[in-house]
């Protein structure tokens, strides 16, 4: 199995990207490879440019330097909608919802559906049924409690929030998703909710770039993990290789890693 | 199955509506019928709860309640127009001019017209130069004014156009007025185009949350140049229907609608932050108002005391239908 996955092109590679903030270097010539099914962790510590790297692969930011390759043919992601279009989707923290929308207009937001009658379907008439009858099937399948899909998303809780947000991306993201802390804002027991979804995802041959500070988190759901310091990848590991104490040197930088 | 989203899901209208329900929603629905009770006990010999006076109402607010429509897409997506009073003047007085000279076709024409330019460059001005729309209006308001006011050197133009006048004013299609029909067709496109097109989702969204609705890929220049677009072609027709009621244009039309306009979609339950509206509810808040209007005016009020009564009035109404829903 492990020999097929590696003859076929990597998912997703990133060669020497750079990107400056004025005379900041966010990052400097970091390079990265996600294989189907694949979580690959990317840690480090505030500031080390993992949220960078990932808004530079998700089309919000234009990186100075490298390119990007989806299924071994290098393209262009120049903002948000191509990156969807290649089937990335992406979680960002706290950027996720609409308050003021219902939970199955979240999850369809930009993606509504509309009538099956040509007339209405060309002026934008939205398929409300069929949208809620999708919204229930996509949290029955990821085991997501809601109290209502009708219910505006500003009066659930934290958790059912980014459960949400985490649906919506597993639901679209045909390819690769990247999350960005997306169990940051959590109590224990939905951030292992979180960290399942994940696990499912990985299941359906997705790729996933998983950034977070919680190393137990990190080792329970990656295969590989990529440590990022001063905008330089110092380290890329496999999971079953190293314990938490482990990540946490190579993030502070008292350890170096198998340095590139 | 998982139970819990699906039990609140049912099909079965009576849920869907229980499930949908909020009392902000409905303040707006018990302010209508405390006002009418009040006042057809207050004036129960004078009047005022007869068919005819209520439909008057009905008649008599029929250009703020286009207004009101229009500004529900406006808030609701975050902006505000606050040039579609001289937008109104300015319309009706181009459209008198140009029926005179031209005839029915070219007046109604020039008249919107006037609308889907002031909003397009309110929408410009706020998308692509990145002015608050609050002070871009602020500034249109001004000078849409002044235009009108030039245009005729404070003249009024009288209509005598026939058909106008039938279609956009006094006109009866079987019993009923045509400024009910034009308050009924204000509604139901203003209701459907919020909560059953794309068009209207994205505008809630843009309103919402801005940033969010970009990163989902909406186009939310294209809405918010859009949503200004709207009130300002209502502040247009509202000028029509001015025109064609009163058989005249002239540069005070219009002038003292903002305020009234704004209480009336915010009585509605639209949000003044952006992110929920109701055309329904703006179309109901715009009758409320023509009914203290009414009812002030019945009850023998001065004028100064009706502007007092109208005032905590609103000021009641609004913070009713303000509250913010707690986040949890």
């Amino acid at each position: 199995m492990a020999e097929i996955k590696n003859s076929q092109p990597p998912l997703l590679e990133a060669r020497s990207i750079s990107k400056s903030f004025g005379g900041v270097q966010a990052l400097s010539d970091v390079s990265l490879v996600l294989r189907h099914g694949e979580v690959l962790g990317l840690v480090g510590d505030n500031g080390a440019g993992k949220s960078t790297l990932i808004k530079c692969l998700s089309g919000v930011l234009a990186p100075d330097q490298g390119t990007i390759l989806i299924d071994g043919r290098e393209v262009q992601i120049d903002s948000p909608q191509r990156a969807r279009a290649y089937g990335i989707e992406t979680v960002y923290q706290g950027l996720a919802l609409v308050d003021t929308l219902n939970v199955t207009e979240n999850l369809f937001l930009n993606r509504e559906k509309t009538s099956r009658i040509p007339i209405l379907g060309r002026l934008g008439w939205l398929d409300k049924k069929g949208m809620e009858k999708d919204s229930l099937e996509v949290l029955d399948r990821l085991g997501i409690q809601i109290p209502s899909v009708r219910r505006d998303v500003v009066y659930l809780s934290g958790g059912q929030r980014q459960s949400i947000a985490i649906g919506r991306a597993i639901a679209w993201g045909r390819h690769i998703v990247f999350m960005d802390e997306p169990a940051a804002a959590l109590g224990v027991e939905q951030a292992q909710h979180v960290v399942e979804l994940i696990a499912t995802l990985s299941r359906r041959e997705v790729g996933v770039i998983f950034i977070s500070h919680n190393m137990r988190h990190v080792l329970q759901v990656c295969t590989r993990v990529m440590v990022l310091l001063h905008g330089r990848k110092v380290a890329e590991v496999s999971a079953a290789e190293v314990s938490e104490r482990d990540l946490v040197d190579l993030i502070t930088g008292a350890r170096g890693g198998n340095r590139q | 199955m998982n139970s819990a989203n699906v039990d609140a899901g049912g099909n079965s209208a009576w849920r869907s509506w229980l499930a949908e329900f909020q009392l902000q929603n409905a303040i707006v629905y018990l302010a209508f019928f405390a006002i009418l009770l009040f006042f057809s006990v207050a004036l129960r010999d004078r009047g005022f709860l007869t068919t005819g006076n209520l439909l008057n109402i009905i008649r008599q607010t029929a250009p703020v309640t286009v207004m009101a429509v229009g500004m529900t897409f406006t808030l609701s997506a975050g902006e505000i127009d606050l040039s579609i009073g001289s937008t109104v003047a300015l319309s009706a007085l181009v459209a008198a001019i140009l029926l005179r000279d031209y005839g029915f076709l070219p007046g109604v024409a020039g008249g919107l017209m006037v609308g889907l330019v002031v909003g397009l460059i309110n929408g410009l001005f706020t998308v692509k130069v990145r002015i608050p729309s609050f002070l871009v209006t602020l500034g249109s308001l001004g000078i849409v004014s002044g235009m009108a006011r030039t245009l005729t050197d404070l003249q009024s133009v009288p209509v005598r156009h026939d058909a106008f006048i039938t279609i956009f004013g006094g006109g009866l299609v079987g019993p009923l007025s045509t400024l009910v029909l034009w308050t009924v067709l204000a509604m139901v496109v203003g209701h459907l185009t919020l909560h059953n097109l794309r068009f209207g989702r994205h505008v809630l969204a843009t309103g919402g949350e801005r940033k969010t609705a970009r990163y989902v890929g909406i186009n939310t220049d294209r809405i918010r140049i859009a949503v200004l677009i709207i009130s300002a072609i209502t502040a247009s027709l509202a000028g029509l229907l001015y025109a064609g009621r009163l058989a005249g244009a002239r540069y005070t039309l219009g002038e003292a609608d903002l305020l009234t306009v704004i209480a009336a979609v915010i009585i509605g339950g639209t949000s003044l932050f952006g992110g929920r509206g109701s055309a329904i509810g703006a179309v109901v808040g715009s009758i409320i108002m023509g009914m203290l209007n009414n009812g002030l005016i019945l009850m023998g009020l001065d004028v100064a005391e009706q502007m007092i009564a109208r005032g905590v009035i609103i000021i009641l109404a609004v913070a009713l239908s303000l509250r913010e829903p707690q986040s949890t």
